[in-house]
């Protein structure tokens, strides 16, 4: 049974703080910072925005893109780092908010980065297995990064969202696969505002041996190599990471570039490659294939080949595509920043 | 707002239901049980599209205190914000937030639409309220 996106829809705040902004306070070198990072600026959600609100942005989007009858979803996963809630699903206001339910099933999903892809992987299991028909599958996040600490000029908001099902796919998932390990290079312990990190510890044996592996097995199993594929999609925390990543599996910079996205707006942690899908959709012509690999801490990789459909014409304009959120912003300097994202209390 | 308050305002704050007229077609919101224009009792739920124009509006610097002594986090950090009053395309009227946008930038007559967004945030124990405010178009 062939199994696939149904619909996508994305969204990232308006709101941005430039790399330089941020390395002025703490006396840094804004040039060497960027150069080092590959990241110029990054989104910061409004002060009444939060997780919930962004998978609802991006679930619109998707609905309104799709036909699919709200009733009709069976399954609604989000995976995130920030669900507003540390008891209370995200999927329950969110499937409230597009009026889908009572008759649907929920988890809140949690994997660093990874979660959003997951809930694609889940979805795809229960559309299959004939238990749902539709899937909301979505990964969301307004990261933290400690102030004064490196994750501070990467840590980003935004979302995307797929409905995954088997009727009118736009894009047919091939295959998928995972690789995970007991890999401590980036965590959060219970009850912590801001998560620690290994440092260097978080790119040979995390980050590149997990991208580099699950996208190796991918193609050995498929029997692909990386000119069969039009666009490649890799998890983002920063903009060198998967650019070395890409080069070391041998593809090109017009492959990885239109779903490319942390340079203008940072590392959205679990929207990272699921927005970089969700750009690279807005584009990609029927028959045109894409492999997306994305990378949670701790650590794990999901693998994804895709091959767009001829429906995709159809669909893809009824919503504006990500680049019109990433055009549209309004900057912001570090004192206002530092209210938005909390760094003081009230009274 | 009690937690039972909130919770039976969810279709009205979250999607915009409100109420029509089975006999005048007279469309409310908030929803009422009976119609103004013509007395009928027979009003059914109706979803407004979140599309409309500023009426008039009011820039909030100072936020209310909580009388349950609670620091509010929204809309309490948010000042300055802007409170409007909003025709939608459809007819009824409404007061909401009009966000991410400076005070200056909201004139009369502009055109908005609804997003979902944090209503009110209590402390960070209490259950989060959302649903709609608008943006400039
Ligand atoms: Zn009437």
């Amino acid at each position: 049974m062939t199994v696939g996106i149904v619909s996508w829809g994305a969204y990232v705040p308006v709101y941005r703080i430039k790399v330089e902004e941020i390395a002025k306070i703490w006396g840094a070198d804004p040039a060497a910072i960027e150069a080092g990072l590959g990241i110029k600026e990054k989104s910061v959600p409004a002060i009444d925005e939060d997780s919930v609100t962004i998978a609802v942005e991006a679930s619109r989007n998707a609905m309104k893109r799709s036909s699919v009858d709200p009733m009709e979803i069976g399954a609604v996963y989000f995976g995130s780092e920030s669900h507003p809630y540390a008891v209370k699903p995200t999927g329950t206001i969110v499937a409230e908010a597009i009026q889908a339910g009572p008759n649907y099933t929920t988890v809140d999903m949690e994997f660093a980065c990874k979660a959003g892809t997951a809930a694609i992987q889940i979805c795809m299991g229960l559309v299959k297995s004939g238990m749902i028909n539709y899937g909301l599958a979505g990964g969301v996040d307004t990261a933290q990064g400690a102030p004064g600490d490196a994750l501070e000029y990467s840590a980003a908001a935004g979302g995307a969202v797929f409905i995954i099902g088997k009727k009118n796919i736009v894009a047919k998932i091939n295959h998928t696969l995972s690789f995970t390990s007991d890999t401590p290079d980036f965590w959060r312990r219970e009850h912590q505002h801001y998560p620690s990190h290994g440092g260097g510890f978080t790119g040979e044996p995390a980050y590149f041996n997990h991208i580099i592996s699950a996208t190796k097995r991918m193609m050995k199993i498929l029997g692909t190599s990386p000119k069969d594929y039009d666009f490649a999609v890799f998890h983002q925390p920063n903009g060198k990471f998967p650019s070395r990543a890409s080069k070391k599996l041998g593809f090109t910079e017009e492959q990885i570039k239109p779903g490319f996205l942390v340079d203008k707006i940072g590392n959205t942690y679990s929207g990272s490659s699921m927005l970089g899908l969700a750009a690279v959709l807005d584009i990609a012509k029927p028959a045109q294939r894409v492999l997306v690999t994305s990378y949670g801490s701790g650590a794990g990789s999901d693998c994804f080949d895709i091959t767009i459909t001829d429906n995709i014409n159809e669909i893809r304009k009824k919503v504006p595509p990500v680049n019109d959120y990433i055009k549209d912003k309004k900057y912001l300097d570090y004192a206002e920043y530092s209210k938005f994202t909390k760094h003081y209390l009230l009274h | 707002m009690t937690v039972p308050r909130i919770w039976r305002k969810i279709p009205q704050y979250y999607n915009l239901i409100g109420k029509k007229c089975q006999k005048c077609n007279s469309l409310y919101f908030p929803p009422r049980d009976v119609c103004t224009h013509c007395g009928e009792i027979n009003l059914q739920n109706y979803k407004l599209e979140g599309n409309g124009e500023i009426i008039t509006f009011t820039v909030i610097r100072t936020p209310m205190p909580d009388p349950e002594g609670e620091i509010i986090d929204i809309p309490g950090r948010q000042i300055p914000y802007i409170i409007a009053i909003i025709k939608l395309d459809q007819g009824p009227c409404l007061t909401s937030e009009i966000v991410d946008c400076s005070p200056g930038e909201v004139k009369i007559g502009k055109k908005v639409k609804s997003v979902f967004r944090k209503i009110v945030e209590k402390g960070p124990r209490g259950v989060i309220q959302y649903g709609c405010k608008f943006k400039l178009i």
